[in-house]
């Protein structure tokens, strides 16, 4: 197993020399060896180990989440009446961004075809939402109070004033999915009396590595564990000064014959801040490294689609990749 | 031998002239370092692999050269194609794992819902 050292200024890889080792691909071996873990699950993310896999695919599975799982999101924005102070181009910017809460897997892609009227997208691959806002002044506010919440009525556009308006089908297919954003809360543009939004959106479905309003995770990263060997016996002050040099709970000080020595319990907990290595007198008795192939996911995602549903996803992206190019070159072989 | 010519191409095989069949260069069309790093690693597990590498021309270019060197005279898209399905094998096996841990965290939270 090769070990990756971390040292004061770089991170050194130590490999060793494979005498008689055999690096074929054996399903068998990987099936035993690699294991998975759900270490804290909620609704929008969740932390999970992956062991016993290569670097070069758990970085395929991340980059795939953050740039190839498809969602929905605005793409046209025709603004029929725009007298706000926010300029076109910036809010039609602004409602890209917005996450829209609609399965996109029920959903298809739009070809790329020449229309680009209103009246182009279908039922199966287009949702429609509208916006239409307009701010006038409060008869009821008194009369020195200068307030703005008191003063105008619908001053504040937010994303939850974005109206879902069904096509065709849309309003069976998806009659108990309220399909809208994801957050309501959203502050998309800020009005005064006699300004007004009046705008039909079109939403269609894209991947991040097209414009990032697609990707649906908020991010999705991740860390290997670390690694940390104390080389020999450390006790009494010593120890408590190393203590303090890692994060809190990744060494313990075990009470023997009297004397407080120190004891790594979770070195999952650690950053790596290297602090130990500051200390003359304690960087030589510590090995700091990390678990070349113990991956630490971070994933968290925008509200769309649950975490658990997006790295099955993404899975099953990478294997439609394969399965793309297999095709391909069984068709080549048959001409 | 090269892509189709009405469609895009997904894939074409460049050989230089006079070589064996186990030297080709494979340009696969809309990947990058995602496919390309992950399919390098399967390929360079099979013993009959003498040279595997992938590089991307330019960035600006979504496509990437896929280099495979065989010994022993076999054809170059017979590792290609065994790690393709290498790959694929791996990331069923990683979705059968991921989906039992769920389901097992969805039980010892006393809601289970099969995935399918």
């Amino acid at each position: 197993q090769q070990n990756v050292s971390i040292n004061i200024n770089d991170l050194r890889t130590i490999l060793y020399l494979y005498v008689r080792y055999d690096d074929t691909w054996d399903m068998q071996r990987f099936q035993k060896n690699f294991t998975m873990d759900i270490v804290d699950l909620d609704e929008n993310c969740m932390e999970f180990d992956m062991v016993g896999i290569d670097a070069a695919i758990a970085n395929a599975f991340r980059r795939i989440l953050l740039a190839e799982v498809p969602t929905m999101a605005v793409e046209k924005v025709f603004i029929y009446n725009n007298t706000s102070i926010i300029q076109d181009e910036v809010l039609a910017h602004r409602l890209g961004l917005i996450p829209i809460k609609a399965d996109p897997r029920l959903f298809e892609y739009r070809n790329a075809g020449e229309e680009s009227g209103e009246d182009a997208g279908s039922e199966i691959d287009t949702i429609q939402l509208q916006l239409k806002v307009k701010c006038s002044r409060n008869p009821r506010a008194s009369k020195d109070s200068s307030d703005p919440q008191e003063l105008y009525l619908n001053h504040m556009v937010y994303s939850g004033d974005m109206k879902w308006m069904p096509i065709g089908n849309q309003a069976d297919v998806f009659a108990d999915a309220n399909i809208g954003p994801v957050h309501d809360d959203i502050l998309i543009a800020q009005l005064r009396p006699g300004q007004e939004l009046d705008i039909i959106m079109h939403c269609v479905k894209g991947i991040g590595k097209d414009h990032a309003k697609f990707s649906p995770v908020a991010t999705a990263s991740y860390r290997l564990l670390p690694e940390i060997t104390l080389l020999e016996p450390i006790e009494g002050e010593k120890a408590e000064r190393l203590k303090r040099c890692f994060s809190r709970g990744v060494i313990h000080l075990e009470e023997l014959n009297g004397k407080k020595v120190a004891m790594v319990v979770n070195s999952r907990l650690d950053t790596c801040s290297r602090e130990v290595l500051r200390h003359d007198d304690l960087k030589n008795l510590v090995k700091l490294g990390r678990v070349r192939d113990h991956f630490i996911f971070t994933v968290e995602s925008t509200g769309v689609l649950p975490p658990e549903v997006l790295v099955t996803e993404a899975i099953k992206v990478l294997m439609t990749k394969c399965q793309r190019f297999l095709n391909e070159l069984d068709n080549t072989d048959m001409e | 031998m090269a892509g189709e010519g009405e469609k895009k191409p997904v894939l074409e095989m460049v050989q230089a002239d006079g070589a064996d069949e186990g030297c080709v260069t494979f340009v696969l069309h809309d990947e990058d370092h995602t496919l390309g790093n992950s399919l390098r690693y399967m390929v360079m597990k099979n013993a009959d692999v003498e040279f595997c590498g992938y590089s991307i021309t330019h960035p600006s270019e979504s496509k990437i050269n896929f280099r495979i060197q065989t010994r022993g005279g076999i054809p170059a898209t017979e590792p290609l194609r065994k790690g393709l399905n290498d790959l694929s094998d791996v990331c069923q096996h990683v979705l059968n794992t991921f989906q039992v841990r769920f389901c097992i965290l969805e039980i010892g939270r006393s809601r289970c819902e099969l995935t399918s």
